[in-house]
């Protein structure tokens, strides 16, 4: 199974939660919850997946990934 | 049978702001005005001799027993039925009453087989008592006259035995049927001497429309209906009051027994979730804590493939915690967790919990709500500041309007449903949203005003239509919105709700649901003095779970029905204590009391408490363990009492990720089909068995009590704490009292709660703090926990699980009355009676156009997988939609489930899946090769050193 496909589908759906927000806010929201509710190593495998390229991310979900920085405790 | 009769105050209770003060054989007595003269006689200690009355019942009046002499009234009234007036003077014992009630007495006995010695309910018959309350000493009419005595007992049901010839015909059954149980199974056939009762029209009890709840049973003044047993075993010598460890619920048991074995599971009267009532699981489907299938030795093996082998609880302990320290040194830290489910106490997830995050050193700790109602939690903390339900269960008594979404109570929550049923049939209207007539739509005295039919996956368009059309129609509550809600959020809220594509006309194309019925249904709740929302996992259960229950949640803010009785938004909990295993902290992104493992002031409390340093990162919740697994840096996992295997959907995906680990240990009562997967087992208890509490879908905290010796040994919570000890961390509870006030003392909404103010109160609903000492029925009064109401934006996403031409049609799985999520325990009792596999039900139209008939073995077929199964026609879905239930591990109906999930949870959209069905005779390749794999996994070598 292809796990960056199912990360990039999970962080769409989070991303289309937020998008009737204004974009600032969308971005925001969906930040928060990857960094609320996705360990470490999901968000380092989106961090790599962003580098390289971001395929198949929506313009939010892309936006709000880039934020991500690497966590100190990935395990 | 059950309440001696002192217990029995012979009517029910009556609430009025008027006291009556009469006088009953010279003793004053002040009662409630429209309190019956026997009831108010039972409280001053005068019990009056009756048959027909019980005080679970509203009185009959037919025995003409509990006859009395009312100063200033002519002739002899019944008591049962008589009203307390102001000054009136009652005699209960006379001469002439005496004679009058031997005379009734008489013409029972006369009729009656008089086999006292050796009936089953010798020493617990109220007939018996009567006799010797009213002084028969002989009967002048003889025997030998035309009498019953001769009738044949139906034993059909796997539980109770009637005994038509014992049978006075008081109708206590009848009633307690209707009225307790809303089922209207049984009539009084013919009149007179002709007069008897029956199940149905002149069926067995197996066969009629009765669903074994047991109210009859209890109500039952003699031996004609009795448990079976009772009947084997004999009365019961001493009780043990605990909690039902089926549904959320938690219907309040007397678990009665002769010493060690349990004879009977009776219905507390004063449980206040259940007033005595109960279902067939509670009631009979007990018999699983002694099935012989039940493991009760640790097991160890080294690969799955091998046979089991038995060893001491300090070898298997030891084994499991040198495996996990093996794991975390090669793999890291975060590459072992641990789940527990929703069946296990509160002290025991709350210690599970503890385990993972004090000696494990990560917050890879999930439950199964994970699986159920996870959405619940985020969506009515984001917009009320709470993870819980709004109401107590007794509050739909003040509902005029119920709305039912996605839940089929009936089934998965009978008890509550016959409260419903009750309300219902006072007069409540009812609105359905479900794409399966559920019974609820139509039952005896009941019928949905409207029945929202839609498809699957379209909740969140269902609900924001019906706030459409209240948003557009000028039927805002605007001064509580104004008062009690964030006004900004509320103000986008409203732009977005009132935009076209919300309309009931917009969104009928993919609902289904015609506009006019919609829009008719939305006045009805917007319109009802009190609209209270029901709902369960036909909502959460979806890729917009969360999104729909902040739809739901935006509905009562905007109609202002959220903050008193007879209101609110209430989940119908799965599992007994799916509330309590989210509360205590088996969430991986947050620590007990629904604080965030981000939060330092939270983290510095535990960390102070437990002697450790916490991880501030969430950890990997169910789904994410799975993918870790596969992807190699998941490694090791401690599961207790959960059957992920089998519950999880996708299950070829999740068998794969389990094979992937290396040290799998379960602890449970039968090896499941996760245990298929495990090197240790460590056989749990039962809820028989051991001390803890369950906390129901309204919050309700209630003492799970120890009535029997774990035939394991040890009680659960003593096995995680050998498992933590084992691990170098240490714990030193010597009893789950003492986890309990660790909670209280860690966790505000728990402060109150101990099991002293339990045995007291009985049971308490959180928040028990200082400033609710004695609990919080009703959540929200006057302002919302998180200060102002927000309400959300809920858009419509379709799912991306869709139909098309290899899956035209759409599955959406439940449940049934009998069994109980995997069935682990309930497959193992006599409810398999009624449902021994799972089928697929399928409409007319679709089985027609695929040539199926009924009871044709099918295939079903997703993206993901295949089984095969019975068909069953059923005309209670729309064409295009077809329903299966997950009670069978042989069946495997997740096999077929997808791993869409929710956005904001990942709970899985076990409700939404492209399917296609064909015909067939033979078994799905999965179900051949796991039949196989199951048998070679279950081995258990003989008994080794
Ligand atoms: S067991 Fe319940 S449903 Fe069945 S007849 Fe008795 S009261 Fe009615
Ligand atoms: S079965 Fe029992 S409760 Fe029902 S009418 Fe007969 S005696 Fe009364
Ligand atoms: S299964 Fe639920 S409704 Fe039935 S007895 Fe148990 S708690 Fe009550
Ligand atoms: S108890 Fe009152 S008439 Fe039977």
């Amino acid at each position: 199974m292809d796990d960056s496909k199912r990360l990039v589908t999970m962080a769409n759906q989070i991303a289309a939660f937020f998008k009737p927000y204004a974009e600032e806010d969308a971005i925001k929201g969906t930040y928060d919850h990857l960094i609320q509710f996705w360990d470490p190593r999901m968000r380092v495998k989106m961090i790599a997946h962003v580098e390289a390229g971001g395929d198949g991310l929506s313009p939010i979900a892309l936006a709000a990934a880039k934020l991500l920085k690497k966590p100190a405790s990935a395990a | 049978m059950v309440a001696p009769f002192y217990q029995d105050l012979g009517t029910p209770a009556r609430q009025s702001a008027t006291d009556v003060t009469l006088e009953i054989d010279g003793v004053s007595v002040t009662v409630p005005a429209g309190t019956s003269v026997m009831r108010a006689a039972s409280l001053a200690e005068i019990p009056v001799p009756k048959l027909c009355a019980t005080d679970s019942l509203e009185a009959f009046g037919s025995c003409r027993l509990c006859l009395v002499e009312i100063d200033g009234r002519r002739g002899t009234p019944a008591s049962c039925t008589t009203p307390v007036e102001p000054g009136m003077k009652v005699h209960t014992q006379t001469d002439k009453l005496a004679k009058l009630r031997k005379g009734v007495m008489e013409l029972y006995i006369s009729d009656h087989p008089l086999d006292c010695l050796t009936c089953s309910a010798n020493g617990d018959c109220e007939l018996q008592d009567m006799a010797g309350a009213v002084g028969l000493r002989n009967v002048r009419y003889g025997y030998d006259g035309e009498n019953h005595t001769h009738l044949e007992k139906d034993e059909s049901n796997p539980y109770f035995t009637f005994e038509a010839s014992k049978c006075i015909v008081c109708s206590r059954c009848v009633r307690a049927c209707e009225e307790q149980q809303g089922t209207f199974a049984l009539t009084i056939g013919s009149r007179g001497f002709q007069s008897h009762v029956s199940a149905g029209v002149e069926e067995n009890f197996l066969e009629s429309e009765c669903v074994s709840c047991g109210a009859c049973v209890n109500a039952c003044p003699t031996a004609t209906l009795n448990e079976k047993t009772i009947i084997e075993a004999g009365q019961p010598n001493r009780e043990v009051l605990t909690t039902c460890a089926y549904c959320g619920v938690g219907c309040s048991f007397k678990a009665e027994l002769q010493g060690d074995k349990v004879v009977r599971m009776t219905p507390w009267k004063d449980g206040k979730a259940n007033h005595g009532h109960s279902c067939v699981k509670g009631r009979f489907a007990w018999g699983y804590a002694t099935h012989k299938e039940r493991i009760t030795k640790p097991m160890i093996r080294a690969k799955i493939t091998d046979p089991w082998q038995e060893v001491s609880w300090e070898v298997a302990i030891n084994h499991a915690a040198s495996e996990f320290k093996r794991i975390q040194a090669k793999y890291g830290r975060g590459s072992v967790g641990g789940i527990t489910s929703s069946r296990c106490t509160n002290e025991e997830t709350y210690l599970v919990q503890k385990l993972i995050r004090a000696a494990f050193g990560n917050n890879n700790t999930d439950t199964c709500a994970r699986v159920c109602h996870s959405p619940t939690g985020y969506g009515l903390k984001t917009t009320f500041g709470t993870s819980a339900g709004t109401q107590d269960f007794d509050s739909v008594h003040e509902a005029d309007l119920i709305m039912v979404i996605g839940a089929n109570p009936t089934d998965a929550h009978p008890v509550f449903a016959s409260a419903m049923k009750h309300r219902l049939r006072e007069g409540a209207q009812l609105i359905v949203v479900d794409p399966r007539r559920i019974d609820l739509v139509r039952t005896p005295h009941v019928e949905a005003q409207h029945h929202l039919q839609l498809m699957p996956g379209t909740n969140v368009a269902v609900i924001n239509a019906i706030a459409h059309v209240i948003a557009t129609e000028g039927l805002l509550a605007d001064q509580y919105i104004a008062e009690r809600c964030e006004e900004a959020d509320f103000k986008l809220w409203l732009d977005f709700i009132k935009k076209p594509e919300n309309s009931p006309e917009a969104t009928e194309a993919m609902s289904r649901v015609p506009a006019a019925e919609l829009r008719a249904a939305a006045r009805l709740y917007a319109g009802a003095k009190n609209a209270a929302i029901y709902y369960g996992l036909g909502v959460t259960e979806h890729s917009q779970g969360t999104t729909t229950v902040m739809a739901m949640a935006n509905l009562a803010m905007a109609t202002g029905n959220i903050g008193r009785r007879g209101v609110g938004i209430n989940p119908l909990r799965g599992q007994n204590n799916v509330q309590g295993a989210c509360d205590m902290g088996s969430f991986p992104h947050e620590l007990p009391g629904y604080r965030h493992v981000s939060d330092d002031i939270t983290r510095k409390l535990f960390e102070d408490a437990w002697g450790v340093t916490l991880d501030p990162e969430p950890g990997l919740r169910i789904p994410n363990m799975f993918d870790a697994a596969i992807d190699g840096t998941f490694k090791g996992i401690y599961v207790e009492g959960e059957d992920i295997v089998q519950s999880d959907p996708n299950t070829i995906h999740v068998q794969a990720a389990m094979a992937a680990m290396e040290c799998v240990v379960v602890q449970d009562l039968f090896l499941n089909e996760t245990a298929s997967y495990a090197h240790v087992f460590l056989p749990g208890s039962s809820f028989l068995e051991k001390d803890g509490t369950f906390t129901n879908a309204e919050r309700r905290i209630s003492r799970v009590r120890k009535a029997t010796p774990p035939v394991n040994g040890l009680a659960d919570w003593e096995i995680t704490m050998a498992l933590s000890n084992a691990l170098g961390y240490p714990m030193t509870y010597t009893h789950p009292s003492e986890i309990m006030d660790e909670i209280a003392r860690l966790t505000p909404g728990f402060k109150g709660v101990s099991y002293a103010l339990l045995d007291g109160l009985g049971s308490v609903q959180w928040p028990c703090n200082d400033a609710a000492p004695l609990g919080t029925p009703t959540m929200h009064i006057g302002g919302f926990v998180r200060g102002k109401g927000k309400f959300m934006i809920t858009e419509y996403v379709p799912t991306e699980e869709r139909t098309g031409a290899r899956f035209p049609l759409l599955l959406t799985t439940g449940r049934i009355l009998s069994q109980y999520n995997v069935g682990a325990q309930s497959r193992r009792t006599h409810n398999s009676m009624w449902h021994d596999e799972d089928v697929l039900e399928i409409h007319p139209f679709d089985a027609e156009n695929r040539g199926i008939r009924d009871g044709d073995r099918i295939s079903l077929n997703s993206r993901v997988g295949e089984i095969t199964l019975p068909a069953k026609i059923s005309d209670r879905m729309q064409p295009g939609v077809v329903y299966t239930t997950f009670h069978h591990p042989e069946t495997g109906a997740n096999v077929v489930t997808t791993d869409f999930s929710d956005w904001a949870t990942n709970c899985p959209e076990y409700k939404v899946t492209a399917v296609e069905v064909r015909q067939t005779n033979q078994y799905s390749d999965w179900q051949a090769n796991n039949d196989d794999f199951r048998v070679q996994t279950k081995r258990i070598a003989t008994a080794a050193e």
